[in-house]
């Protein structure tokens, strides 16, 4: 059963791949797609898929096209609706494996591990395909299948006049693939497949509009800010086979209490050994989590297609990282000074995103700021020692940040690829379903009474608050600030986009709600931000921790942050719900009864707008910090470096010497019959000196 | 005065530094060279008449002889050549002949 959950996907991938590679040679034998837009169609494309459908946004294509994603007008695919199908069955097949198998490990309390084949077996190193299936891995496995799936559905409908639909879906069901081998991992380097690969997954999809120069960019930007925090990762991996001489897990976390107190030599320093494992093992979950230093590729990830984003960038991919601390949570728990240093990230992320999402304008980038920030919850979570609740965290998140992010898909299809809140308003007429369902994600979002948000958020607060760690104040200020600001920002996304007047008025008349096929992921999703909460409460926070985790996941016997969150003043777990009803407040006063305060207190407060809108300056910082010296450093050696001395004294100046050489030979050769008659005489006369001042060649 | 055997050989040697500077002072005319050439050839040719002559032995005579014979097929060919060149190229001053180069 195990094996068909994680295959499933990648049959589905493979066999969409196939066809979006037939479906190409079919198209364009022997020559490359037109880029988009160009031109409408190749001529000979079968008639039968044409699309009927006149593309709504044609005439006013022109005036926003900053705003717009492209929408080619080229036909779909050939073989479209059969990639769609496979890959959605399967996945659908998978998601209730999961289920089954959440309510099989969880429950009923069995625990596996699947051996597959070996992968490496080299001098110590032994490692091998083995699904490891506790309850960790049953949530994770629940989480990305039941997004995968619905984000399969959505897509089937958002992509309706994408014309290359069997390349998408194949994409996706690999990401799908690739984070079920990362959640299922049973060795460290299992778990670092699945991470390269959920990394593959998510460059190809930012990048899927290949013919916009925003998306490679932004694709490219999200690989090597990533690739940074994988070299931590493996950095952190080899040091683990280091000091313990397995990647297994089983065999570390056996080892790892006699870690303690050692260190670890390096050139001439002593470092004590689990700090350096896990830190540097934290930072390859600071990169693929988007925390603060590494953040800054995700925002830009919302150029790929929106679906990608819901189900990348904000529900699974992302939480790769609290995954991972979790799992190593033998080691992080260990090291004390690490697990402070996750706080203060973590707690420094949320505040950091939720400040910069005040003022955002792009309604997905709100969204992507929104979900950098309550990652930093979980790893705060993850800090103060409160595994099960990061992860209960992650689990509701998943669903409402899907369901926040495929609404914002819907309102996108439904102003025809307008992003900009400013240019929305008063929506909540046009399409009320998906102005209910964003309704329902924002409430969960931000910690409503009930919903799953509010459960889980306020129980990492309560953490926060209880926890023993030097940064556990910090983290606890930070998160409650920050709930503020969350609440803020989501309803300003909902006032500004559902509510007061439209904007733009041509826009608004022509926006339609969107398909079923959408609708019904949508209101899944709606239902799962409620019911994800309550019922597994006791589960993830409460008594019920130890028999559902068991072995998943390790809390030392100095840690106990669960029950003392149970004894903390009523004052301080209402704090949360406080600040989250004065969020909405103030956003209720600035943009629904008076609109004019935002905008004044932009113009007065310019410099914090300035700051803000512009992401704190980051991009401008490491522009100038990394990328410019990279630049630099990089034309040094290729300009120098290669092309002076190495070009220079090598092929280059060899070649030139010999030209040289040659081009002052041939100038003896003039072609004049005397020169080489006197050329001849000349050797004749040294030849016969030669025989009568020698004696000739034997003398 | 009696003519020895070394004012023929300064005659031969007289004609055959006239052929050498012939063939690469002339820039005027390709016929000169082979004339140069024709000139080199009777100085060895005299050479050749001469130490036979003060030696007693007929072959150097014989040598010369057969000397001249390839010197008259060679101006032969080498007129020849000529004729052709002039009808392809429309001229056989020396310093019109340069193509024999890379």
């Amino acid at each position: 059963m195990y094996q068909a959950i994680v295959v499933l996907p990648l049959i589905g991938a493979i066999v969409a791949g196939a066809i979006a590679l037939f479906g190409a040679r079919s198209r364009f034998p022997g020559q490359n797609p037109p880029p988009p837009g160009d031109d409408h169609a190749a001529p000979h494309v079968d008639e039968s898929h044409a699309h009927a459908a006149p593309s709504p946004d044609a005439p006013h294509a022109v005036a926003h096209e900053t705003h717009h994603e492209d929408t080619p007008t080229e036909p779909s695919a050939a073989g479209s609706g059969l990639a769609e199908l496979v890959t959605c069955t399967l996945l659908v097949i998978s998601c209730v494996l999961s289920w089954y198998a959440f309510y099989d490990v969880g429950f009923a309390g069995h625990d596996a591990r699947i051996p597959l084949f070996t992968f490496i077996t080299f001098g110590d190193l032994h490692s091998e395909w083995a699904l490891r299936i506790d309850s960790l891995t049953a949530v994770m496995l629940v989480v990305v299948t039941t997004v995968s799936s619905l984000v399969h559905i959505y897509s089937v409908g958002y992509m309706e006049e994408e014309p290359y639909k069997p390349r998408f879906f194949s994409y996706l069901s690999f990401f799908t693939f690739a984070m079920l081998m990362l959640v299922t991992a049973d060795n460290l380097l299992q778990l670092f497949f699945g991470w390269e690969g959920v990394g593959l997954a998510s460059y190809l999809l930012i990048g899927f509009w290949y013919y916009k120069p925003e998306a490679n960019a932004a694709a490219i930007k999200a690989f090597v800010v990533n690739r940074i925090g994988d070299f931590g990762f493996s950095l952190g991996i080899f040091t683990v086979f280091y000091l313990t001489g397995a990647i297994d897990f089983d065999t570390i976390f056996a080892q790892a209490p006699g870690l303690v107190g050692k260190s670890f030599h390096f050139l001439s320093w002593d470092f004590d050994a689990l700090t350096v494992a896990c830190l540097l093992l934290f930072m390859g979950a600071m990169g693929k989590s988007a925390q603060f230093l590494l953040h800054t590729w995700l925002p830009d990830a919302m150029e790929g297609p929106t679906p990608v984003s819901a189900l990348i960038h904000a529900a699974t991919m992302v939480t790769a990282g609290v995954f991972m601390v979790a799992r190593l949570s033998p080691l992080f728990e260990l090291a004390p000074v690490v697990s402070a240093f996750v706080t203060f990230i973590g707690a420094t992320t949320a505040i950091f995103a939720a400040t910069i999402g005040l003022v955002q304008n792009d309604i997905k980038r709100i969204v992507a700021y929104s979900t950098c920030s309550q990652l930093g919850y979980m790893f705060v979570a993850m800090g103060v020692g409160a595994y099960s609740v990061g992860m209960f965290h992650l689990f509701t998140h998943a669903f409402f940040k899907a369901l926040l992010f495929l609404g914002s898909g819907s309102v996108i299809l439904a102003m025809h690829h307008e992003q900009d809140i400013r240019n929305m308003g008063g929506l909540w007429r046009k399409i009320p379903f998906t102005y209910s369902v964003m309704i329902i994600g924002t409430l969960a979002l931000t910690g409503f009474p009930l919903t799953a948000g509010y459960f889980s958020k306020d129980k990492i607060i309560e953490a926060a608050a209880v926890g023993t760690n030097p940064m556990a104040i910090y983290g606890f200020i930070m998160t409650v600030a920050a709930a503020a600001l969350t609440s803020f920002y989501s309803w300003r996304l909902i006032f500004k986009t559902f509510h007061g007047t439209p904007h733009d008025q041509h826009h608004y008349e022509a926006a339609h709600e969107s398909p079923k096929v959408m609708l019904i992921p949508l209101a899944l999703l709606a239902f799962g931000s409620f019911a994800a909460g309550w019922p597994f409460l006791s589960m993830f926070a409460g008594d019920g921790v130890e028999t559902f985790f068991r072995e998943a996941l390790k809390f030392g016997p100095n840690n106990h942050v669960l029950e003392n969150m149970e004894s903390l003043p009523l004052a301080v777990s209402l704090t949360p719900t406080v600040m989250m009803i004065l969020g909405f407040l103030v956003a209720y006063q600035f943009y629904i009864r008076r609109p004019d305060i935002p905008v004044q207190l932009a113009r007065d407060q310019r410099v914090l707008y300035e700051f803000l809108l512009n992401k704190w300056y980051f991009d401008e910082i490491y522009d100038f910090l990394f990328v410019r010296p990279a630049i630099w450093l990089g034309r040094l050696f290729w300009k120098g470096g290669d092309g002076f001395i190495i070009d220079g004294f090598g092929p280059d100046g060899v070649s030139a010497r010999v030209l040289d050489v040659t081009r002052n030979v041939v100038r003896l050769q003039t072609g004049y019959l005397y020169h080489y008659a006197f050329a001849m005489l000349i050797g004749v006369a040294a030849f016969i000196t030669w025989f009568m001042f020698s004696g000739g060649p034997h003398g | 005065m009696i003519i020895g055997l070394g004012h023929y050989l300064s005659v031969a040697a007289i004609l055959f530094t006239l052929g050498v500077l012939g063939i690469f002072l002339n820039r005027k005319n390709v016929i000169v060279i082979l004339m140069s050439i024709e000139l080199i050839l009777l100085a060895v040719n005299v050479n050749l008449v001469a130490f036979s002559s003060f030696l007693g032995d007929i072959v150097g005579q014989v040598y010369a002889l057969l000397v001249l014979t390839v010197a008259a097929a060679e101006a032969a060919i080498g007129l020849a050549i000529l004729v052709a060149y002039y009808r392809n190229r429309g001229s056989i001053a020396v310093e019109d002949i340069n193509l024999m180069k890379g």
